[in-house]
């Protein structure tokens, strides 16, 4: 069985353990303060009682006819109860099987065989406590003795008298000790508890700074520090924290530098060598148009560096749209369009409208919030790449999958029919200059086309996978939201003001 | 013959562009520095403007502001920043259209021809004066030139082809796609962020209250109209 949270925390264990030490401390102090106190008082009341009760026996002994009959042992026993100016005992005298009382009629119900026997057979003063009918009474019997010249051992009489004192004010004083111990383990336990909340705040609150902290941590606010507060143990957590706290910083700062530093050279590589290429790229044309009129091999040369001057351009550019992505300075220029004939725009405007099957929604039916460069861009990587490393015919689907709680979403489909991808290149498809196989070095593209179109699809808030066909050939999927929280923010402004 | 003055500082790219375009037939003054720019624009009086936007001392933002505040000459930006936030700031500052270097000769030719063809485009209706009133706006679509309460308003070739592509069918609505192949002869796929930004320059000089524009209005999740009379 497993506690409740509340019930585990380190507050209410604290808590719990102060109160039961306090109650035990408070009970067994109590405890022992109350026996011994009892025992004080009632030993002291019962010394005292036991030695009046010798003086006024031994004060009336010599009054008394020995043997005693009836009547004196009546007046002896009353006249002991008189001489107790508290006037609350009761006495017994005996003397073989007569009895008188003190009280007329009163049954001493109090005397116990035992003690009457003690009595009977020793010389000293017999005592017991005892409690009749919920009210605790002492018990004292004394043995009357002849001692005939000091030094003597005395000689019993056969008389004895026995005295029943209630202990009422004993009781009392016992039951006000009782009280006090009470009344002492409320507040004792009251301030337990006071001290246990003191004492778990102290512990608990450098605990949840660092629980939160941590946590702090975690959500990736690494200058998170403590304040160290005095020099106990929970303080050196603390301290051992913000060291730990400053190391990680500082690693994943370098780390970060060193990142940004390599693709701020890739950023730069390609800068540097776009200025170069653009000279070159302005003249491509030029050695395009005058190659007809060239020996051959001149014309074979002049056809390379062009082609090669137009490769490497588009390598170049790859690189920065890669680089930008890298930086975070992708935008998104979201403008509502409609999907399936931006889709045929795309295959038009590179003439593969022949090439590629479409099975697109009618016009007007799909529309959604895209930035249309970017779609283009994914289409003619994705439509590309299957013309280039696929077998025709190759199919573009077009379509809008309902996501419970994400919204409709465009699907695209890219198939083919050629061997498909091996399962050992699958999760390197959208690596940058991933090549398959050595055969493939020297495609079209420029290695980093669908790195480039999974960006794209992500800046977008999609998703893409690729995949083999049960039926054979690779198939390239694509979702993106259609509905975007905030797309009015990527609309351009007067947007809310002027329609109609 | 098109006179184009072209401002690029790096000296490679510089003969290279002058020596393609001169070979497409144009006559061409190129030129290192913004402030060299600014004289040729006076000397020479160019038909089109191609501007580096990373120029040495003056930048090309600078340059095309100063082109701008006084004349409305075509102008072409070439950007190698790829630089999102330059392209429209470029465009703001009243740029009719941009190219991202390295370019393609016959890419940058098209686009000059292009920008051209937003001037002289209704070169054929010649001499006869054809007024279209919409309140205070004046259109003369023979004259190419339009008035506002009574004014003249002076209009770069993007945001005149514009509001005539516009203004001739009222009330249509327009995508951005549309717009983007009907004005700047881009593909479909262009940047959406000429038509914005083209919009937003021409209300300016029309005069337009800010968030209530009377003549082109925004089309949410569409595009643009000109206004239904």
């Amino acid at each position: 069985m497993k506690l409740p949270l509340f019930l585990r925390g380190l507050r209410v264990r604290l808590l719990v353990a102060f109160a039961l030490v306090a109650a035990v401390s408070a009970l067994t102090t109590g405890g022992l303060a109350f026996r011994e106190a009892r025992i004080a008082v009632l030993q002291q009341s019962q010394d005292d009682v036991i030695k009046r009760f010798r003086e006024h026996v031994n004060a009336l002994a010599h009054r008394l006819s020995y043997p005693p009959d009836q009547q004196g042992l009546a007046t002896f026993a009353a006249e002991v109860a008189r001489s107790e100016p508290s006037q609350n005992w009761r006495v017994l005298a005996t003397y073989g099987d007569l009895s008188a009382t003190s009280a007329p009629n009163d049954s001493f119900a109090e005397l116990t065989p035992a003690l009457r026997d003690a009595v009977g057979s020793r010389r000293a003063a017999v005592f017991q406590r005892v409690s009749h009918n919920g009210v605790s009474s002492l018990v004292v019997g004394l043995p009357i003795t002849f001692a005939n010249s000091p030094g003597e051992t005395p000689e019993l009489s056969g008389m004895a008298v026995f005295l029943t004192i209630s202990q009422v004010y004993e009781q009392d004083a016992v039951a006000a000790l009782v009280g006090a111990v009470e009344r002492a383990t409320l507040p004792a336990l009251a301030v337990a508890v006071l001290l246990a909340l003191l004492a778990a705040r102290g512990v608990l609150r450098p605990v949840r700074a660092l629980r939160h902290a941590t946590r702090s941590m975690a959500e990736g606010r690494l200058d998170t520090r403590l304040s160290v507060n005095g020099s106990d143990e929970l303080a050196d957590l603390s301290h051992a924290f913000n060291e730990t706290a400053a190391a990680l910083e500082e690693s994943v700062a370098e780390l970060r530098r060193m990142e940004a530093r390599a693709r701020r050279f890739a950023a730069d590589v390609s800068h540097e060598l776009r200025t170069p290429l653009a000279a070159m790229a302005a003249v491509t044309d030029v050695l395009d148009e005058e190659a007809t009129v060239l020996g051959a091999d001149t014309a074979t040369a002049v056809g390379l560096i062009s082609e090669e001057t137009r490769r490497l351009t588009r390598l170049v550019n790859d690189l920065m749209e890669i680089s930008r992505f890298d930086a975070g300075a992708a935008d998104l220029h979201l403008d509502e369009i409609d999907l399936a004939e931006s889709v045929q725009r795309t295959l038009a405007s590179r003439a593969w409208s022949t090439e590629v099957g479409t099975d697109l929604p009618p016009p007007g039916v799909l529309r959604g919030q895209v930035d249309p460069r970017r779609l283009d861009v994914i289409v003619a990587n994705l439509v590309g790449n299957a013309l280039r490393h696929g077998e025709p015919p190759i199919r573009l689907r077009l379509y809008v999958r309902e996501r419970p709680g994400a919204g409709p979403r465009a699907v695209i489909e890219v198939l083919d029919s050629g061997p498909g991808i091996p399962e050992d290149v699958l999760p390197h498809v959208f690596d940058r200059f991933y090549k398959s196989d050595a055969a493939r070095t020297r495609t079209e593209g420029s290695g980093l086309g669908l790195a480039i179109t999974a960006e794209n699809v992500r800046l977008h808030g999609g998703g893409i996978v690729a995949g083999n066909r049960p039926e054979g050939g690779a198939v390239f999927t694509v979702e993106i939201p259609l509905l975007r929280e905030g797309v009015l923010a990527g609309l351009p402004e007067g947007g809310e003001h002027d329609t109609p | 013959m098109p006179r184009v003055l072209l401002i690029e500082d790096d000296r490679a790219v510089r003969e290279a562009v002058r020596f393609a375009l001169r070979r497409q037939g144009h006559e061409v003054v190129a030129v290192a520095t913004g402030e060299e720019g600014l004289s040729e624009l006076r000397s020479f009086r160019p038909d089109v403007v191609v501007l580096d936007l990373m120029l040495p001392g003056m930048g090309g933002l600078e340059v095309c502001r100063r082109i701008r505040a006084d004349s409305q000459v075509p102008l072409i930006m070439a950007t190698a920043r790829g630089d999102d936030v330059d392209v429209v700031v470029g465009l703001e500052a009243g740029a009719d259209d941009y190219v991202i270097k390295p370019v393609q000769a016959r890419v940058l030719e098209a686009r000059i021809r292009a920008v051209l063809r937003r001037v002289g485009g209704a070169a054929a209706g010649e001499g006869i004066p054809r007024f279209e009133t919409y309140g205070g706006l004046t259109i003369d679509r023979s004259g190419l030139t339009v008035t506002c309460a009574g004014r003249p308003v002076a209009l770069a070739p993007s945001e005149l082809r514009l509001l005539l592509t516009l203004s001739a069918s009222p009330g249509q609505v327009f995508s951005r796609q549309q717009l983007l192949e009907a004005v700047w002869e881009h593909s479909y796929h262009g940047d959406a962020r000429l038509v914005d930004a083209c919009v937003k320059r021409l209300r300016t000089k029309m005069g337009e209250p800010p968030g209530q524009p009377r003549y082109v209005q925004t089309v949410r999740g569409f595009g643009y109209r000109f206004m239904v009379k």
